[in-house]
């Protein structure tokens, strides 16, 4: 899912301090699975905001609600009753969710309440880990389920760098390294001499390089009539 | 104005500890400030942040949660949930503009009644010396 975090407060408050009716939105989905913006976290953000504004001498109203998910038309759809009578948009979901409301509401003004990390999961709870960079082209049947691109500090695709020891990374005694998990993993499975194999430079045209990414499908494939 | 100045504090309680430990420090009639207010709780792991916050919104000038001494939490570790989950909202406080020593966690037992009404009084003069809320200014 997408990990997100919420923002400075006062980062938030600097980008609605002008408008003096806001509606505030959370989504239902991935960041309220990582507690950073869903309907719990809306009415914090909305509390804090209300509160730091009204030390500014400024009584804005902050109408708060939430959706099942932001990324998504039919739900985005919801809301324009709400929209309508509102100055301003705060949406606390992950950048997609920002930018569809943005594109759903023109004439609205939409700010993010978060900041969006990565692509992840929560490894224990209260602590997400990045596992996947969304490099379009997986990999993983050769690194044994590991990613070297999102879990090696240097994305090294033949094995790791001098740097590593003790199973950690040279760039952070925090931080395993991903190719001693991948030689650990490779191990297990019996599958070792497969990093004889060498890989050639990977293709990386499936990346995010070329700007904005799209997939198409045909079997699925309506086209939107409103 | 701050020499006079009476400040409006919160106290959630845990039924089981602190909450018993306010009684106690009445039926023992030992003087505590009238400033703090009772909130009784089932346990401090009921503390959610919305709580701490809604308390400084709705204008108290400080606010304390008040749990089982660490390890004795009758539902194992809510008194250590509440302890985290105050430390965020200090954060909070200090990013609003309130500041986080408005608000403080503490643990005792049902037997200490005299714990309590010192307790009370601590967190009364503190925020005494810090003055009113910025939001009742
Ligand atoms: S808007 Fe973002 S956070 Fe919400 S469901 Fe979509 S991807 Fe997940
Ligand atoms: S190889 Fe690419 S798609 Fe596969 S996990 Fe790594 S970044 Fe994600
Ligand atoms: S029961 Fe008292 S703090 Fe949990």
């Amino acid at each position: 899912m997408i990990i997100a975090e919420q923002k400075p407060i006062q980062e938030i408050k600097a980008m609605i301090a002008g408008y003096q009716k806001v509606l505030i939105v959370g989504c239902d989905t991935c960041v309220t699975i990582c507690m950073a913006g869903g309907r719990k976290e809306v009415g914090i953000i909305a509390s804090c905001l209300r509160m730091a504004l009204q030390i500014d001498r400024k009584k804005p109203q902050l109408i708060e609600d939430c959706i099942q998910r932001q990324c998504e038309w039919e739900f985005v759809d919801t809301l324009k009753d709400k929209v309508d009578g509102v100055d301003a948009i705060l949406s606390s979901a992950c950048g997609v969710g920002v930018q569809a409301l943005a594109e759903r509401f023109p004439n609205k003004p939409v700010y993010p309440a978060l900041n969006t990390t990565f692509m992840g999961m929560p490894n224990e709870h209260g602590l997400w880990v990045e596992n996947c960079r969304g490099c379009g082209n997986c990999g993983l049947g050769r690194f044994g389920g590991i990613c070297p691109i999102a879990r090696c500090s240097k994305g090294l695709l033949n094995g790791p760098c001098g740097g590593s020891q003790n199973g950690k990374c040279e760039v952070s005694k925090e931080m395993d390294c991903g190719w001693q998990l991948i030689y650990g993993r490779l191990k297990t499975l019996n599958q070792l001499d497969q990093l004889e194999d060498i890989l050639l430079p990977k293709d990386w045209s499936t990346d995010r390089d070329k700007g904005q990414r799209k997939m198409f499908r045909g079997d699925v494939y309506y086209e939107q009539t409103v | 104005m701050t020499e006079h100045f009476e400040p409006e504090i919160v106290a959630f309680c845990c039924h089981y500890c602190a909450y018993g430990a306010a009684d106690l420090a009445g039926s023992m009639r030992l003087n505590y400030p009238a400033n703090v207010k009772i909130v009784k709780l089932p346990c401090t792991g009921k503390v959610d942040i919305i709580y701490l916050l809604k308390a400084f919104e709705d204008g108290a000038d400080g606010a304390y949660v008040a749990g089982c001494l660490e390890g004795n939490c009758h539902f194992i570790d809510g008194n250590i949930k509440a302890k985290r989950r105050v430390a965020r909202a200090k954060k909070l406080l200090d990013e609003i503009g309130i500041g986080g020593e408005r608000l403080e966690m503490f643990n005792m037992s049902a037997s200490m009644g005299p714990r309590f009404a010192e307790v009370a009084r601590e967190m009364t003069e503190r925020v005494r010396g810090l003055g009113p809320s910025p939001l009742r200014k």
